[in-house]
């Protein structure tokens, strides 16, 4: 028996039929469950949403807060102005940086998150009745972290510079030092911190620093988790700037001060050349 | 370990013969996701689900398994059930499999599922493989929830999410044990259980493979 079961013939057959039943059982786990777990998915996202606007309770039912509450619009990232031309509701800016046609590629120094593809038009979660005067304005940000790409949202005042909050609902980091992006102690610092300097300058100034932030411009970066942190702050260069959000963010932030408008102008000129 | 009855299969791996205390296998894991029970108690029944059925289905086929490749075909079927158990977490506990996150798929690599399944099942049938699972994943389960209760109620002062120590942060007059939710606690928690069982039970004491030598003289080497 023993002989026979160490035959060549009979270790090929076992592990091709053992290959197929385990193959089997598997992709039907995965495959019934694919419904559910995107529902999951999908909840868990407008939980994020209304979490980093800070109007998250628990116990609360999400997809309705959510409808009521948040106003989803698609921005054309390259001039900063809202378009009509896709259904926010089922727009998805993820998918569409495959899109040739919908997204352009990146390298090089216009490339702090390791992104390498970028779309077109992205979705903003809007807080308040009034699109162009918003109480708040939700951003998705993603980018390159240790071990992978990291996906969450900044939620920034109507003001277009002053941050409410950063939340990441998808992310492979360290449990214990870079996954520490959703601890609620370290993302507390955030609330109230500025993206822009004092200068009209529309490449953004907020970062993580170690040893202590103290400045409008600084969080504290995660201990133990440098490379996570770096990620952090490349991805918040990135989609802040003109490449990202820059230009949509100019249009809140001339609206405060009207005198900065001009300098904004100027300097969109500028980058466009 | 004569006496092979379904019920001594079942209860010994608790506390006679149990993986984490007395196999010290296991160890990662009981660190990792030790920080609040209601975590613990998902962990336990993933362990527990994977042990019975990776048990079951290698006892199923022992007398099929080429010797040669029995390590690859064992790791086969505890990776698919693993996978498995996965899916099932994503799909119906999102929450609970997002804080569990890598220590689900690390399932594969506890030693205890491995160990039962080469040391167990490939000897015995189905059915007792099968209760061996069961217990030896309560064996794991118990030291996890055991280690849980005392690093979440000193750690955050609850139980099960319920708070029973007010903590200070909460307006409460209880300090938090910050060491207590870092992973070297659990060392220190799983050494006093072993302690604990060893004291109840001195035949689990293992003789010194060693015995140093009374206040030897240092002398160079010639």
């Amino acid at each position: 028996m023993a002989q026979s079961n160490n035959s060549i013939k009979k270790i090929l057959t076992v592990a091709f039929a053992l290959c197929i039943v385990c193959s089997v059982i598997v992709s039907t786990a995965a495959v019934a469950l694919r419904a559910k777990q995107q529902f999951n998915q999908e909840l868990d996202r407008k939980t994020n949403i209304l979490e980093v606007a800070n109007l998250y309770e628990p116990g609360m039912d999400v997809n309705e807060t959510f409808e009521s509450a948040i106003i989803p619009r698609v921005v054309d990232m390259r001039s900063g102005e809202y378009t009509d031309e896709f259904d926010p509701s089922t727009y998805d800016g993820f998918e569409a940086r495959r899109d040739p046609a919908a997204s352009r590629t990146l390298s090089g120094e216009r490339d702090p998150a390791g992104l390498t593809r970028v779309e077109n038009y992205a979705t903003v979660y809007l807080v308040g009745d009034d699109p162009d005067d918003p109480e708040q304005i939700i951003l998705p940000i993603r980018g390159q972290g240790l071990w992978g790409l990291m996906r969450g949202f900044l939620a920034v005042e109507g003001d277009g510079n002053t941050i409410v909050g950063i939340t990441y609902y998808e992310h492979a980091e360290t449990p214990g030092l870079g996954a520490e992006v959703n601890n609620p102690r370290w993302q507390a610092q955030w609330e109230g911190k500025e993206i822009f300097g004092d200068d009209d300058s529309l490449s953004p100034a907020i970062h993580l620093t170690k040893g202590g932030a103290s400045g409008e411009n600084e969080v504290d970066a995660l201990s133990g988790a440098t490379l996570t942190s770096n990620g952090v702050t490349n991805m918040l260069q990135f989609w802040l700037s003109p490449e990202g959000f820059g230009d949509y963010l100019a249009r809140f932030r001339s609206e405060v001060d009207p005198g900065e408008t001009q300098s904004a102008d100027v300097e969109l000129e500028a980058e466009g050349a | 370990m004569a006496e092979m009855t379904p019920k001594g299969v079942l209860t010994t791996p608790v506390f006679k013969n149990n993986p984490i205390a007395l196999q010290v296998l296991g160890i990662c894991s009981a660190l990792a996701v030790t920080t609040s029970m209601s975590v613990s108690l998902v962990m336990t029944c993933a362990v527990i689900f994977v042990t019975a059925f990776s048990n079951l289905f290698v006892s199923l086929i022992r007398h099929h398994i080429p010797s040669s490749i029995r390590i690859i075909v064992q790791m086969t079927i505890i990776a698919s059930l693993v996978i498995v158990v996965d899916q099932i977490l994503k799909a119906f506990a999102y929450e609970m499999s997002k804080q569990l996150s890598v220590f689900v798929g690390l399932i594969i690599t506890n030693c205890i599922v491995m160990g039962r399944a080469e040391g167990f099942a490939m000897q015995n049938s189905p059915h007792l493989s099968f209760l061996d699972g069961i217990g030896n994943g309560l064996g794991y389960g118990f030291i996890l929830m055991t280690v849980g209760f005392f690093r979440e109620l000193f750690g955050s002062g609850s139980v099960f999410g319920f708070t029973v120590l007010q903590p200070v942060q909460d307006g409460g007059w209880y300090v938090p044990n910050g060491l207590l939710l870092l992973p070297p606690s659990a060392f220190f928690i799983i050494g006093l259980i072993i302690w604990v069982l060893r004291s109840i039970n001195p035949e689990q004491v293992e003789e010194n493979e060693f015995k140093m030598k009374e206040n030897t003289q240092p002398k160079e080497a010639v």
